[in-house]
C-alpha cells in the first residue's frame, strides 16, 4: 500500500528515464525518445478529451434546453461523437480553386500546434507537468497568441468574403480581449510573486486564491472567465463564426479533417483556458485546504491530485458551456464596448487593488 | 555533431529561409506569414539558450502584436490579394548585390573579431532578476530608460486616442436655423469647417 502511494507520475518518468539511459547509453537518443513519448502521451490524452468534450457539449446543450441530446449511437449516445469523427474522416477535404492553397492547408495546422504548445506548462497533478519553466503563465499567454494568426490565415486564404469578415472580427476580438486576460493573470502573479506554474499551485496550499484574495481576486476571476470565453471564440462571443450572418466565418470553406482540426483546436482551447483558470484561482491540483485545519486538510488529501485538477477544470468547462445557452450573441460594437469601456478599466483598477493588498499583506 | 548543434542549425535554417521567402514572395500575405516563421525561429533561438523570458516577450510583441498588425493592414489595403509586380532586372540585381555585400561584410567582421570570454559570472536570466534590474536605481539599474520608454509609450497612446477620438458636436451648432439669409449660410460653412477640424 505504501509503495503504491509513493508511485507518482514523476517517479514513473524517472524510472523510464533511468531504464532508457541504461539501455541506450546515449544522452541525445534518450532525450529524443522521451520527447516522442511525451508528445504521444499528450496526443493520447487530447483526442479522447476532445471526444468527451464534444459529447459533453451536446449533453449540456440538451440539459439546458430540456431535451435528451444524442441517445441513439452507443449507450446514452456516447458513441455519437465517434460516428461524427468517422464521418469527418471519410469526407472529401475540399480546397477551393481560387484559394491560396499553401496557406489554406497550413492554417489548421498552425491553430492546432499553437493550442498544443500551450499544454506544456500545465500541471495536471502533483509532480506531473511536461515543462515547469520559470515563466509559466507568460509562456501560456504568449504562445496562445499564435493561434489568432492561424485564424486570420484561414480567413484570408479561403478567398471568400464571409471567411475574411469572420477572420477580421475574430482578430479584433482576440487582440482586445487578450489585455483583460493578461491583467487578470497578472493579479495572481502579483500575489504569488512568481510566474512558475508549480509555485502558483504551491502558494495555494493553505487556501485557494479565490478565497484568500478577497473580492479583488473574485473580480479578476470573473473577468478572466468572461475574457477567455471571448478569446476562444465561444458563444456568446462567437461573432467570428456567427452562423446567421457569416455562414461559418473563417472556416466556411473547410471540410473533412481540416475542419475537424479547427474543432479539435476549439475544444483543446476550452480545456486549456479552464485549466489555467483552475490553476490560478482554484488551486490547480491542490486539494481543498483551509488554513491550519490539519485534520480537515489531511482528509482532503486522500483524493488524488489529478482528480482535484480535472474536477475543477471540468466544473469551469461546465460553466463556460452553459454561457452558450444562456446569453444571446453580442453585436460587434457591444463586444468592443464591453472590453474597452468595462472590462479593461475594471481590471486595471483591480490590478492596483491587488497590488496594494499584496504589499500590505491583507490576504490570508 | 551533437543534438544542440543540430537544433541550432534547424533554427538558423528556419530564420534564414523565412526571411528570404518573406522578401522574395510576390504575395504580400505570404510575406507576412514567412516573416512570422522567421520571428518564431528567433524566439526558438532564445529558448535554445535558456532565455525564456526574452523568448516569451519576443513571441508576445512580434507574433501577437506586430504580425497581427501587419496582417490587419494587409486586410484593409485595397488590392492586396493580387500578385505584386515582378521587380525589374536592374533593381533586382542591385538589391541582390546590396544583400550579398551586407552579408559578406558581416561575415568578414565576425571572422576578424576575436571573442573574449567575460571574466564575470553570468546572472541567471530569471524573471525576478530581470524585473529587479529593470527597476533598480543603483548602478547598472535600468529605471531611467524604463521610465523614459514608458513616457514615450504613453505619449504614443495619447496620440492614438487624439487621432481616433470623435468629438460629438451638437447638431444645432453644425446646422444653425436658416430663417435668415446670407450671413447665416456663411456661418454654417464655417462651423462645418471647424467641426471637421475638430474631427481631424
Amino acid at each position: 500500500m505504501n509503495l503504491l502511494l509513493n508511485i507518482s507520475f514523476s517517479s514513473l518518468a524517472r524510472w523510464i528515464d533511468l531504464s532508457l539511459t541504461n539501455l541506450l547509453n546515449n544522452y541525445m537518443l534518450v532525450k529524443a525518445i522521451e520527447m516522442v513519448i511525451a508528445g504521444l502521451s499528450l496526443l493520447v490524452f487530447l483526442v479522447p478529451l476532445c471526444f468527451f468534450l464534444g459529447y459533453m457539449e451536446r449533453k449540456v446543450a440538451a440539459f439546458m434546453q430540456i431535451r435528451l441530446g444524442p441517445n441513439r449511437v452507443g449507450p446514452k449516445g456516447s458513441l455519437q461523437i465517434v460516428a461524427d469523427t468517422v464521418k469527418l474522416l471519410l469526407k472529401e477535404g475540399l480546397t477551393p480553386n481560387a484559394s491560396d492553397k499553401f496557406l489554406f492547408n497550413l492554417a489548421p495546422v498552425i491553430v492546432v500546434i499553437a493550442c498544443m504548445l500551450v499544454m506544456a506548462p500545465i500541471a495536471f497533478a502533483k509532480d506531473f507537468q511536461l515543462w515547469d519553466l520559470s515563466i509559466g503563465v507568460l509562456y501560456i499567454s504568449s504562445v496562445s497568441s499564435i493561434g489568432v494568426i492561424g485564424i486570420l490565415m484561414a480567413g484570408w486564404s479561403s478567398y471568400n468574403k464571409y471567411s475574411l469578415l469572420g477572420a477580421m472580427r475574430s482578430g479584433a476580438q482576440i487582440v482586445s480581449y487578450e489585455l483583460s486576460v493578461g491583467l487578470s493573470i497578472i493579479s495572481i502573479v502579483v500575489l504569488t510573486g512568481s510566474m512558475r506554474m508549480s509555485d502558483i499551485v504551491l502558494s495555494q496550499e493553505n487556501g485557494w486564491w479565490i478565497f484568500k484574495g478577497h473580492i479583488p481576486v473574485l473580480i479578476s476571476f470573473i473577468i478572466f472567465i468572461i475574457a477567455s470565453t471571448a478569446e476562444i471564440n465561444r458563444a456568446p462571443f462567437d461573432l467570428a463564426e456567427a452562423e446567421q450572418e457569416l455562414t461559418a466565418g473563417f472556416h466556411t470553406e473547410y471540410s473533412g479533417m481540416k475542419f475537424a482540426m479547427f474543432l479539435l483546436a476549439e475544444y483543446i482551447n476550452l480545456f486549456v483556458v479552464s485549466a489555467i483558470a483552475a490553476t490560478l484561482f482554484l488551486g490547480g491540483w491542490m486539494p481543498f485546504h483551509i488554513g491550519h485545519w490539519e485534520a480537515f486538510n489531511h482528509v482532503m488529501d486522500f483524493l488524488p491530485s489529478s482528480i482535484w485538477f480535472l474536477g475543477k477544470t471540468f466544473a469551469i468547462i461546465f460553466i463556460i458551456m452553459q454561457f452558450r445557452w444562456t446569453f444571446p450573441r453580442l453585436r460587434v460594437d457591444q463586444l468592443l464596448n464591453l472590453e474597452w469601456k468595462y472590462l479593461l478599466p475594471i481590471s486595471m483598477v483591480n490590478v492596483l487593488l491587488v497590488t496594494i493588498m499584496a504589499i500590505m499583506g491583507w490576504h490570508f | 555533431m551533437n543534438a544542440s548543434t543540430i537544433i541550432f542549425y534547424i533554427l538558423a535554417a528556419t530564420i534564414i529561409s523565412g526571411a528570404l521567402l518573406a522578401v522574395t514572395s510576390r504575395k504580400i500575405f505570404r510575406s507576412a506569414v514567412f516573416l512570422l516563421f522567421s520571428l518564431i525561429g528567433i524566439a526558438g533561438l532564445y529558448f535554445f539558450i535558456d532565455y525564456e523570458f526574452i523568448a516569451a516577450v519576443q513571441i508576445i510583441v512580434y507574433v501577437g502584436g506586430i504580425i497581427v498588425l501587419i496582417i490587419f493592414s494587409v486586410f484593409l489595403t485595397h488590392g492586396s490579394g493580387e500578385d505584386m509586380k515582378r521587380p525589374t532586372i536592374g533593381r533586382a540585381a542591385f538589391a541582390a548585390l546590396a544583400a550579398i555585400f551586407g552579408g559578406v561584410l558581416t561575415m568578414f567582421l565576425i571572422s576578424q573579431h576575436t571573442f573574449f570570454p567575460s571574466g564575470k559570472t553570468g546572472i541567471e536570466p530569471s524573471p525576478e532578476n530581470i524585473g529587479s534590474q529593470m527597476l533598480s536605481t543603483t548602478e547598472h539599474g535600468y529605471i531611467l530608460p524604463f521610465e523614459v520608454v514608458s513616457m514615450l509609450l504613453l505619449a504614443a497612446m495619447i496620440g492614438c486616442i487624439v487621432i481616433a477620438i470623435k468629438i460629438k458636436v451638437p447638431p444645432h451648432k453644425i446646422l444653425p436655423e436658416t430663417d435668415e439669409d446670407g450671413i447665416e449660410i456663411f456661418d454654417q460653412k464655417q462651423t462645418t469647417l471647424e467641426n471637421k477640424q475638430i474631427q481631424l
